[in-house]
């Protein structure tokens, strides 16, 4: 956002490199809600941000995408400004960010995913309904093609945003709070997609509530408290003491001995 | 139907029409985004761009009022956006406020200038002059094809399905981005559409055939249209392509018997007396909608607050 400098250092940024952040800085009224964090998303990586409510999870991501204006901070997306290597991304908004009522199929929402491959007057081919289909059918929602997104259950409405994600068919995923309020098979359906995403070599940073399965579904966490307070692979930076540095006292000691974490520097 | 029929109906009832379905269009997205007021707050900020363009120009010429008026309405719709953001307002909240104190502002100016001599009176601004827009000059439905009585109809005529065809050919070309930005802003501005820009460019679009169909048939149909025919045709289905082609259908459904029963429709009932054309296809829009909410197969809970 800032005029020059900003974009020389964009220009360094390495190509491979799918998502940093530097100096990133949002607020609402006189209020910081993220200050200056700077983060970077290794190819191939699947991360977590984490932390408390009002910690500035999800408006770090979409002062990334532009979607809420920030005070300061550049982003690069495989080396490039975003406006460039938008097509690179596919973003998953939280699913009560939009008003389900809103007169569309199942398979009118997947085709929004299309729309920097049509444009404003393209058609959807015989092929791109197909993979419509295919995306739906990779979030076990294919039978739901033509129901009205309003008779969805929240589980179910998830797994349309995500297909929606994957007809994008980017290289950089990013995703706020998928898990949130969704039932278990859901849950599952989610996390194997986003796992398959993996082994395909794309990339995925995606908003994380549930503490008890960060090990488990991600190889990085970012930290976040308005500032970051780490940020590295899931084994050596989600560890009792960043999460009580993350948390404070908003997280009992107990709590984090529940998810048999190793103590800080074990 | 004859050569009666042609002279003195068949323009208005067009004119309706074409303003209906102007205002209808663009009235889809702004229910869906909750911005149904925006009609009417633009059919009120008009009211001091008109006298400003008066008393600037001296003239109540078309193309005065019209940019006087749309002017006024680019000024509202910034300075709603203004309060929303600045005061962190709610949308219904910022829009109450700048139409209650621009119409305001523009009543003090009427009343502080010379205007009240010429033909600029609330009656007007709420009804139009939807029955004076007659066509002398045609003898009958071969006057269709006469080229001199052609370009002697009035000239809201050609006015008005100017402004019906660019919003509508506006609406078909944007479709895409303004489906997409409606349902999900947030994703909209992920994949590059500007967001911003569209949903100014829809109040601007808006603005336009409120002010070109407020100018023909008054604020009362400006307000309806904007509000009723895509109310009742949501109740309809459950897509956005078809909720808008019913909308369509309901707005010139609205103009044309609103225009014949109250221009005919009294008499059939032994009533001796015409009633406003203007008010009457408002009244129409208004029992569209009961039906559509009685009767229609979709019936949602539009408008409303989403559950989660």
């Amino acid at each position: 956002m800032t005029p020059d400098g900003s974009a020389a250092k964009v220009v360094e940024e390495d190509p491979g490199l799918p998502l940093a952040v530097r100096g990133m800085t949002v607020a609402y009224g006189e209020k910081p809600v993220v200050f200056s964090v700077d983060a970077r998303f290794p190819a191939q990586s699947m991360t977590a941000i984490i932390g408390p409510n009002g910690a500035g999870k999800s408006t770090l991501l979409k002062a990334t995408l532009g979607v809420v204006p920030s005070l300061s901070g550049s982003v690069s997306v495989y080396g490039q400004p975003i406006a460039k290597a938008r097509h690179r991304i596919a973003y998953v908004p939280q699913r009560a960010s939009v008003d389900w009522d809103f007169p569309a199929r199942v398979v009118d929402v997947v085709a929004m995913g299309l729309y920097r491959e049509l444009g404003l007057l393209g058609m959807v081919s015989r092929k791109q309904r197909a993979t419509l289909m295919h995306c739906l059918e990779r979030v076990n929602m294919a039978d739901f093609a033509g129901r009205q997104i309003g008779q969805l259950s929240g589980g179910q409405q998830q797994r349309v945003f995500l297909a929606r994600a994957l007809a994008q068919n980017a290289d950089l995923y990013l995703l706020d709070e998928p898990f949130a309020g969704v039932d278990a098979a859901t849950e599952r359906a989610i996390i194997d997609v986003l796992k398959g995403l993996k082994a395909e070599r794309r990339t995925i940073v995606s908003v994380h509530h549930d503490l008890s399965t960060v090990t488990d579904y991600f190889d990085r966490v970012l930290l976040l408290n308005i500032r970051k307070i780490a940020e590295g692979p899931t084994a050596t930076t989600f560890t009792a003491a960043n999460l009580q540095a993350t948390y404070g006292g908003r997280l009992a000691a107990t709590q984090i001995n529940d998810l048999g974490l190793a103590h800080a520097g074990a | 139907m004859g050569a009666d029929f042609v002279q003195l109906s068949l323009t208005p009832i067009l004119i309706g029409v074409l303003a209906a379905v102007a205002c209808a269009i663009p009235g889809n997205f702004l229910i869906l985004r909750r911005q149904a007021l925006i009609g009417d707050a633009i059919s009120h900020v008009v009211l001091p761009g008109i006298v400003l363009a008066f008393l600037v120009t001296g003239s109540l010429g078309t193309w005065p009022v019209l940019a006087g008026a749309a002017g006024a309405a680019v000024v509202a719709a910034l300075m709603i956006e203004a309060i929303k953001r600045l005061g962190r307002i709610e949308p219904g909240a910022a829009m109450g406020v700048t139409f209650t104190s621009l119409f305001a502002l523009g009543v003090l100016i009427l009343e502080q200038s010379d205007t009240s001599t010429v033909h600029l009176d609330v009656e007007h601004a709420l009804y139009g002059n939807l029955e004076s827009l007659i066509w002398l000059d045609a003898t009958g439905w071969e006057s269709l094809i006469d080229p001199t009585a052609l370009t002697l109809m009035p000239p809201e005529l050609i006015r008005m399905a100017a402004v019906t065809l660019l919003v509508g050919a506006l609406a078909a070309v944007f479709w895409r981005p303004l489906k997409i930005s409606t349902f999900d802003e947030g994703f909209a501005t992920a994949v590059g559409i500007p967001t911003r820009g569209l949903g100014f460019a829809l109040v601007i679009v808006s603005a336009l055939a409120a002010v070109a169909a407020f100018d023909a048939v008054g604020s009362i149909i400006v307000i309806a249209m904007f509000v009723c025919p895509p109310a009742a045709a949501r109740m309809m289905t459950d897509s956005l392509e078809r909720q808008v082609g019913w909308s369509i259908v309901f707005a010139a459904l609205s103009a044309f018997l609103g225009y014949v029963i109250a221009g005919y429709g009294l008499t059939w009932f032994g009533i001796r007396a015409a009633v406003s054309g203007a008010g009457m296809i408002a009244t129409v829009s208004g029992v569209i909608l009961a039906l559509a909410c009685l009767f229609g197969p979709h019936r949602s809970r539009i408008g409303a607050p989403s559950a989660s």
